[in-house]
């Protein structure tokens, strides 16, 4: 065992001054935390009594049995309750068999050996200090002249055209992998893509999934309908789309209705559409209060007010949700005026709005 | 061969004893009879029936006047406390009355669900009553209730149109103020149809103009898939998601990870 005193010699603790007090003041306060030293050396159970230590024994032994109980067992669970095709209940009790079979295997042998260390094996206190972390000179000296010989025999620093070169190569060998990863991009500019939709003049407002269209008389006082665009699953890239032009199509009473100016002829008869992308970050908000209508987002609870435009009332959304112009065409279908005239979901860069 | 075998048929033939006109008359009274039965006895029901469903509404309107018109009014016009029943129809005033959310025992967020006040035949009554006062949404044909049909197809259905507030495993969830939206565990299927056509409370409309009948009946097949088929995966905690699964990650694996730690680092005694 080493000596207290010799603690310092080789550690790479920087000693810290204690501060000098200032004339005057009569509390002298050092920051450095006391060398508690060790604790007295305290002998355990199984040092002291030997029925103790082979009674720690058999724990051991018996924490490695249990393991290999876990891990035969395991074998049996999987063999003994085979999944029935069809019922994926039948995997329930197998699985959960199985994984406590390992879970004993492998925490069986962990246990075991942290328990055998630690109540059998040998007590004693132990210092190991750290080396220094600086070299003997000689050491140093040698490194040097290693370089200086491979500088001398590869004569890197006298063979200027050589080494510039090498230079210019590595400089130069990330290129391609920049150039193709850049292709991945879309060849579209990303900034019009969130801002336009599927929606356009006349497009018919369809159920989801099937993609029948919707008549104003089907949408019955107090209704939601989950609304695609007529033709999405036709169109190429089906989710992407979804993504953006997601509808929720609502009806109130035409009175409960605040519409500001230049939206008079946005909603039909009370039939309102809006995007039900969360302008917060985009989660689907289609909880839809048909009392209080409101709609609240299931992410972060933001809460829109549907009978005055989605404003937000709660939650961290800062922008209402974007409203769908909607009429109807001559065989009474519910259409779409134009697109949506903001980009709908969360804020982006390059958002003018 | 082929005469052998028709000389004796053209033979019976010849000698029957039946006219060949017999088995057209059979035909004909048949017919006449079942349909004379059946006029005489449809007409004699329908008398019973309109009799019947007469008393059945007034039963109703006197159970409504002493149960129900301090709140909706005493000819279900509506109050400042509770809105009009005209036009709600007989699925709602089954929807509310049969799960005991109606009569309310206290004005809060929402109607809770308690054991019912009303027998069967007072709840039909009430609901022949209200429906008596103008049209509205019949309770379901019992062909829709079976909880047989397309699983698939009333899964996808679910996730559209009921996951984001009642949960995609039918667990439920919260909602504004207070309000929630009930779990569907081992609800009666014409309860489930009711609340699709009527949007009790605070739950929109799902009329048959929007999803019909054969795709509710999907989804009631959907439910009853998942009260019969327990999660695969073990311990559902309630079918949360990540709420209760990160809370039990946080509080006990966690938990037993510093556990183990302080264990491992404690000396033996």
């Amino acid at each position: 065992m080493a000596e207290q005193d010799s603690a310092d010699t080789g550690t790479a603790v920087e000693k810290h001054e204690v501060p000098t007090a200032a004339p005057g003041t009569a509390v002298v306060s050092s920051d450095r935390v006391e060398n508690p030293g060790f604790e007295p050396h305290r002998p355990r159970v199984s040092d002291l009594s030997p029925e103790k230590e082979k009674q720690n024994e058999r724990r051991v032994a018996g924490l490695f049995f249990a393991s290999m109980i876990g891990a035969v067992g395991s074998i049996v669970a999987y063999i003994a309750l085979p999944f029935e095709p069809g019922d994926p209940a039948s995997v329930q009790l197998s699985n959960m068999l199985i994984g406590l079979g390992i879970a004993l295997s492998m925490l069986g042998i962990g246990f075991g050996a942290i328990h055998w260390a630690k109540s059998l094996m040998a007590n004693e206190h132990a210092v190991e200090y750290r080396h220094p972390v600086r070299g003997t000179e000689e050491t140093r000296a040698r490194a040097v002249e290693i370089f200086q010989l491979g500088n001398k025999e590869s004569g890197f620093t006298r063979r200027k055209l050589i080494r510039n070169s090498l230079i210019g190569a590595l400089a130069i060998f990330p290129l391609p992998a920049v150039v193709l990863f850049r292709g991945l991009a879309p060849d579209e500019d990303p900034v019009e893509l969130f801002k336009h939709t599927m929606w356009d003049t006349g497009v018919r407002l369809t159920r989801d999934p099937d993609g029948t269209p919707i008549k104003a008389s089907d949408v019955t006082i107090g209704s939601a309908f989950h609304v695609i665009p007529e033709g999405l699953g036709e169109s190429e890239h089906k989710l992407e789309e979804k993504a953006k032009a997601a509808v929720l199509l609502m009806r109130l009473k035409p009175e409960d209705l605040t519409v500001s100016a230049g939206r008079e002829d946005w909603n039909y008869q009370g039939i309102v559409a809006y995007s039900k992308i969360c302008t917060h970050v985009g989660c689907p908000v289609a909880l839809y209060e048909q009392q209080t209508h409101h709609l609240l987002c299931p992410c972060h609870q933001s809460q829109f007010d549907i009978k005055r435009e989605a404003e937000v009332i709660f939650g961290p959304a800062k922008r209402p949700l974007p409203q769908l112009p909607i009429t109807i065409d001559s065989e009474g279908y519910l259409v779409a005026r134009s697109d949506f005239e903001e980009p709908v979901g969360p804020s982006f860069w390059e958002r003018s709005l | 061969m082929a005469n052998s075998a028709s000389a004796p048929l053209r033979r019976t033939r010849a000698t029957g004893r039946r006219s060949p006109l017999a088995s057209v008359a059979l035909l004909v009274i048949g017919l006449v009879a079942t349909g004379g039965a059946y006029a005489a006895f449809t007409s004699s029901a329908t008398a019973q029936s309109t009799a019947s469903v007469e008393a059945l509404v007034n039963e109703g309107e006197k159970l409504f006047i002493a149960n129900c018109a301090s709140c909706h009014g005493l000819s279900a016009e509506g109050t400042d406390n509770a809105p009009t029943l005209i036009g709600v129809g007989a699925a709602s005033v089954d929807f509310q009355v049969g799960t005991g959310r109606m009569p309310m025992a206290a004005s809060g967020p929402q109607a809770e669900v308690k054991p019912t006040q009303f027998t069967d035949e007072q709840t039909a009554a009430m609901a022949a009553y209200v429906a008596s006062l103008a049209p509205g949404p019949a309770i379901p044909a019992a062909e829709y209730l079976t909880g047989e049909g397309d699983v698939a197809n009333g899964a996808e259905l679910f996730r559209i149109n009921c996951a984001m507030c009642h949960n995609v495993a039918g667990a439920g969830g919260a909602l504004t103020e207070g309000k929630y939206a009930p779990a569907l565990q081992d609800i009666d299927p014409v309860h489930v149809y009711e609340a699709m056509v009527t949007g009790p409370q605070n739950m929109p409309v799902f009329s048959d103009l929007n999803i019909t009948p054969e795709d509710k009946a999907d989804i009631i097949a959907y439910l009853a898939y998942l009260d019969d088929n327990p999660s695969a995966g073990g311990l559902n905690l309630g079918s949360l998601g990540p709420v209760s699964e990160g809370l039990f990650v946080w509080i006990f694996v966690l938990g037993s990870i510093v556990a183990i730690t302080v264990w491992l680092t404690a000396r033996s005694n």
